[in-house]
C-alpha cells in the first residue's frame, strides 16, 4: 500500500500513506480513514460466577469511572492510576450486550502500555475474576469520518443504531464473500462519528480490502491519526498523560462519575483525586493556540507575559483543519482561561498564543438521530 | 550558473559569488506537506553547516543548513503566507534564502546533480 513504516511500541506502523499526513487528516474529516490499530492492546475481564457485578467491582478497584451501572453494550473511558493517582494508562472498557456474555467487560489499552497493564491487572483482579488478554486472536481497525456510518451499514445495517460510546457483536456481510463476525463500537480517536472493530486475525485483511474498496474510504497512518486526535483535543498517552499527572490535572474530570470522586471511593489513587479536585493550585491541560503559522511542538517552554514560565506543551503540531498550528499542554491555574494571553519560546524566540477552549475542531459524534 | 548538493538534501546554485539555497525535490517529497518555514534574518552569518532555516510538515521540524559559509543577503518572503511553494517548486520559487559567498573553495565538497542523484538513488 506504499506506507512509510516507522517503529512504534514496538511495531512497524504506517505514518503515512502516498497521500500524505495534511490529504489523509483531511480526508478523514471530509469522507471516511481506515486505520490499523491493531498494535493496541484488547483484554477480557470476567468472573468465575458469571456475575457482571463481581468483574465490574474488581475493575472498579483501579479506574475512576463508575463500571457498575454499565449497561451491556455501554462503553466508557477511563484510566488506570497508580496509588499516587498518576495515569498509567487510558482505556475503553466496555460491557458486552451478546445474550450469555453480558457479565463479560472488555478493555482496549495502548499499545506502549499494554504489557505493564496486564501485569497491573494480573496483579490486582482477584480471586475468581480473570484478565484474558486476546492479542494473539484480535486485531483492532477503525473506519473514522462522516461516512463512515454510511460505509459499514452495507456490511450490515444494524450499524446504524449504535449511537457514540455504544457497542454490539454482529456478522459482517455485504460486499464480504464470507460474513466476518465482528465487535463493533461507534467510537474513535479524531472526533468524527466512526466506528472502531475488532476481528479475529484470520478475517482482518478481507474486512480491509473491502472497506478500501469503497470509494470514500482511505487507509490513513499514524501522522494524521496524531493530527485528528490533536485538534480533536483527545490526550496522548506519554506525552499529554503520564504518571507525573493526576486525571484531574489532565482534564479528564468529566470521566469521573460523580460519586467516584471522594477520597474515599476506594479505587487506587483515588485521594489524589479527591485532593486535586479541592486543590486550585494544581496545573490543568489546556488548549493553546499559537499566533501566526509557527508551530510548537512537544516540550515549548509557556511564559507569561511577563516572561514567567507557567508550563510546557505536551502536544503541538499544524491542525489541518483547524487551518494553523494547534496546541495542548499543561499550564498553572490562574491561566487557564480561555483567551488568556501567553507566549511560547520556540527556538529560543517568544511567540505569542492564547489559552483555547477545546477541541480546535468540532467534536461530530453521534448520539442519536 | 552551476548547481550544486550537500548530503543533507539542501541545493545551492551559484551566480558569481551570491549563492541562492533550497531544498532538493527529495527532500520536500520526504517531509511531505509544508505548513511552516522559519527564515533568518537578513545580514546572519553563518558558516557551512550551520542552521539556516527549519522547514515544518505536519508531523515534524526540520533543520536546513547552510550550504556554505557567507552573509544572507535575501529570504523567500513568500515562504511566509505560502509555505506550500516548497512541495510545488522546490526547485524554483521554493527557495530559501540568498547568501553572499564567502569562500568559493567550499564549493569543492559539494556534489553536482550527477552526484547528487546517484547519492539519493542509494538512499
Amino acid at each position: 500500500m506504499g506506507g512509510k513504516m516507522v517503529p512504534f511500541a514496538g511495531y512497524d506502523m504506517p505514518v503515512q500513506y502516498p497521500m500524505g499526513v495534511l490529504k489523509e487528516h483531511l480526508h478523514t474529516r471530509e469522507k471516511a480513514g481506515l486505520f490499523d490499530v491493531s498494535h493496541m492492546g484488547q483484554v477480557f475481564i470476567m468472573a468465575e460466577d458469571k456475575d457482571f457485578l463481581t468483574a465490574a467491582k474488581a475493575l472498579e478497584k483501579l479506574v475512576p469511572a463508575d463500571i457498575q451501572s454499565l449497561k451491556p453494550g455501554q462503553q466508557r473511558y477511563s484510566q488506570f492510576l497508580n496509588e499516587e493517582g498518576g495515569i498509567l494508562d487510558d482505556l475503553m472498557i466496555s460491557r458486552l450486550e451478546l445474550p450469555g456474555y453480558e457479565h463479560v467487560l472488555y478493555l482496549v489499552v495502548n499499545a506502549g502500555c499494554k504489557i505493564t497493564d496486564y501485569a497491573h491487572l494480573e496483579a490486582h483482579m482477584p480471586e475468581g475474576v480473570s484478565a484474558q488478554v486476546k492479542d494473539d486472536t484480535l486485531s483492532l481497525i477503525a473506519l473514522q469520518g462522516p461516512s463512515a456510518a454510511k460505509v459499514l451499514e452495507d456490511f450490515n445495517p444494524a450499524v446504524a443504531d449504535l449511537v457514540f460510546m455504544t457497542h454490539t457483536d454482529l456478522n459482517l456481510a455485504g460486499p464480504l464473500d464470507a460474513p466476518i463476525w465482528a465487535h463493533v463500537s461507534r467510537s474513535g480517536y479524531t472526533g468524527e462519528d466512526g466506528f472502531e472493530i475488532s476481528v479475529k486475525h484470520e478475517d482482518v485483511g478481507a474486512l480491509v480490502e473491502a472497506l478500501l474498496a469503497h470509494d470514500d474510504v482511505e487507509a490513513i497512518g499514524l501522522g494524521a491519526r496524531d493530527s485528528l486526535r490533536l485538534e480533536a483535543g483527545l490526550c496522548l498517552y506519554g506525552h499529554d498523560i503520564d504518571t507525573s499527572v493526576s486525571p484531574i490535572e489532565a482534564g479528564l474530570f468529566w470521566s469521573i462519575q460523580k460519586h467516584r470522586r471522594s477520597a474515599d471511593a476506594g479505587y487506587l489513587g483515588a485521594a489524589r483525586v479527591a485532593a486535586d479536585l479541592a486543590d486550585k493550585t494544581t496545573k490543568r491541560l489546556v488548549g493553546i493556540k499559537p499566533e501566526g503559522r509557527a508551530p510548537a511542538r512537544e516540550h515549548t517552554e509557556v511564559q507569561d507575559m511577563d516572561g514567567n514560565t507557567i508550563g510546557e506543551i505536551t502536544s503541538g503540531g499544524y491542525g489541518p483543519t483547524a487551518g494553523g498550528p494547534v496546541a495542548m499542554g499543561y499550564v498553572s491555574r490562574k491561566f487557564t482561561k480561555a483567551g488568556t494571553d501567553v507566549q511560547l519560546i520556540v527556538r529560543g524566540k517568544a511567540r505569542p498564543a492564547k489559552i483555547a477552549k477545546l477541541p480546535f475542531a468540532p467534536h461530530n459524534y453521534y448520539r442519536g438521530a | 550558473m552551476s548547481l550544486y548538493f550537500t548530503e543533507d538534501h539542501e541545493w545551492i546554485k551559484v551566480d558569481g559569488d551570491e549563492g541562492t539555497v533550497g531544498i532538493s525535490a527529495y527532500a520536500a517529497k520526504a517531509l511531505g506537506d509544508v505548513v511552516f518555514v522559519e527564515l533568518p534574518d537578513v545580514g546572519a552569518e553563518f558558516d557551512k553547516g550551520d542552521e539556516a532555516a527549519v522547514v515544518e510538515s505536519v508531523k515534524a521540524a526540520s533543520e536546513v543548513y547552510s550550504p556554505i559559509g557567507g552573509e544572507v543577503t535575501a529570504v523567500n518572503e513568500i515562504l511566509e503566507d505560502s509555505p506550500e511553494t516548497v512541495n510545488l517548486s522546490p526547485a524554483g520559487d521554493g527557495w530559501f534564502l540568498k547568501i553572499k559567498i564567502a569562500d568559493a573553495d567550499e564549493l569543492s565538497s559539494l556534489m553536482d546533480e550527477a552526484k547528487y542523484k546517484a547519492y539519493c538513488d542509494g538512499l
